[in-house]
């Protein structure tokens, strides 16, 4: 890859720039900073978008009583049952309890409290997911 | 406290932070010689390993192993050392940093606040150097970011003890002695030969050159196999992995060509020259490849992006990626 060649395909990057090796008119490789590539664009949205389909059929999962508040945070946060169990130090089956809705109403203040903070929510988003919205594909308003 | 640590952007989070700590004792490398000496180069198309239930494939060795293999090859002697008490974890650090020497920590990303969502994946094999600390804040050379950054504590700790898959596990190093006369040739050699007998002789078909063929003959017939979409997503994940942030380009092709490069002026030799030129050209050819990956998940493949086409596009790299490897072997040994 020439130096004038590397790619600056605003994206996913968001505005970060990183670093791409390539030669100069001399042949000389030099450290250019690259705003971005589109196949990595592309690929990388591509991964993203099956996220966000995830979180969003979780989502109305949720509304339907069909599974607890807490699956849909654990799927915004991109966990799953067993690394929310080993950042809550609890057992894994506990966890999936917690995932049913009869049982998540049930949940005392102290694991409440727990799991907001871990998520990063109040308890009040934690219980309604009304009150929090899907995260945004990173970089897609840039396009 | 803030140690005269200079920041450089490098591509790649371990080279980089490696790169930095010797840099920082008196001992000028580069990142790309930090990646030759250390081995960096690598395939391996893994399909048992599963990550976002899509087959593994690498074009670098194990994460850890280039900061390992460049300290060993330069005789540098270095402390690391993993907690279980968070508490001690950040005092360590701290009292690390008080007396002036800078330390490597291994993270997860999702717990850096100054990273950007799209790299905030719970991914634990992330390193940065601390440098400082100015109140709650510390100072931190990441090597990715353009700029040294700042994060609080109470994130610091949380990312030094991320949990899931490779838990740093508080895990820090620093370097302990560095000698004075450090023998460059020596190591660009050793680490030429490392990369080049992982790349040619490793002793697993998914490995190294036979590797790549054999993604290219598992990567034609995904379409039958697994059904069109679901081969896009394994095309998607391909892509992923060879231009990754960190990559330099070209799944470290590029960086590799860099350090070809320097690798002729310590070993004194014009041949490296040509074989960091070749390097160039193997690197344009991965890219071609991501570029009619990349349109068939954008849905507008033309003729010469069929998966027939792309897999040939990997028998032509395995095959000058072969011959370049071999060429090189042959002026380390002799």
């Amino acid at each position: 890859m020439r130096k004038e060649e590397v790619p600056q395909d605003r994206g996913i990057a968001g505005g970060l720039k990183e670093v791409a090796y390539a030669v100069d008119e001399n042949g000389r490789y030099v450290k250019v900073a690259s705003a971005g590539w589109e196949p990595k664009n592309i690929s990388n949205y591509q991964a993203w978008e099956i996220i966000a389909g995830e979180i969003a059929a979780t989502r109305r999962k949720v509304e339907k009583g069909e599974l607890s508040p807490l699956a849909y945070h654990m799927a915004r946060n991109l966990m799953d049952d067993a690394l929310l169990a080993q950042y809550m130090g609890i057992m894994r089956w506990r966890v999936r309890r917690h995932l049913k809705a009869k049982i998540f109403k049930k949940l005392g203040n102290d694991l409440l409290e727990r799991y907001a903070s871990l998520l990063k929510v109040t308890v009040a988003q934690l219980r309604d997911i009304d009150l929090v919205d899907d995260p945004e594909i990173p970089g897609r308003d840039r396009e | 406290m803030k140690i005269d640590f200079e920041h450089r952007q490098s591509a790649h989070c371990e080279n980089g932070a490696t790169a930095g700590l010797i840099s920082h004792y008196g001992v000028e490398i580069s990142e790309a010689m930090a990646f030759g000496i250390g081995a960096g180069l690598f395939f391996g198309y893994i399909p048992f390993i599963r990550l976002n239930n899509l087959p593994l494939t690498t074009f670098r060795t194990a994460a850890g192993s280039v900061f390992k293999r460049v300290t060993r090859e330069l005789g540098v002697k270095i402390k690391s050392r993993r907690f279980r008490d968070q508490k001690l974890a950040m005092r360590v650090l701290d009292e690390t940093v008080a007396a002036g020497i800078p330390v490597g920590l291994q993270t997860g990303a999702w717990w850096l606040p100054y990273f950007p969502d799209a790299y905030r994946f719970h991914f634990n094999m992330h390193n940065l150097v601390v440098f400082g600390k100015e109140g709650d804040d510390y100072l931190i050379s990441d090597p990715v970011f353009p700029e040294p950054v700042r994060c609080a504590a109470d994130d610091l700790r949380k990312a030094r003890f991320a949990k899931g898959a490779l838990a740093p596990r508080g895990k820090m190093y620093c370097l302990d002695e560095v000698p004075a006369l450090i023998d460059f040739p020596a190591a660009v050699k050793g680490g030429i030969r490392t990369a080049t007998r992982a790349m040619l002789k490793y002793p697993l078909p998914i490995i190294g050159i036979s590797g790549i063929r054999f993604l290219a003959g598992r990567l034609e017939k995904w379409p039958a196999k697994l059904g069109e979409a679901k081969a896009l997503l394994h095309l998607g994940q391909l892509i992923r992995m060879q231009e990754e942030i960190g990559t330099g380009g070209a799944g470290f092709r590029f960086i590799y060509g860099a350090f070809l490069q320097e690798a002729a002026h310590h070993l004194e030799d014009d041949r490296f020259f040509e074989f960091s030129r070749r390097m160039t050209a193997i690197g344009d050819r991965w890219r071609e490849f991501a570029v009619r990956a990349a349109r068939n998940c954008k849905g507008r493949a033309g003729a010469d992006d069929s998966f027939p086409a792309m897999a040939e596009i990997l028998r032509e790299i395995a095959a000058e990626e072969e011959k370049l490897y071999t060429d090189l072997a042959a002026t380390v040994t002799s």
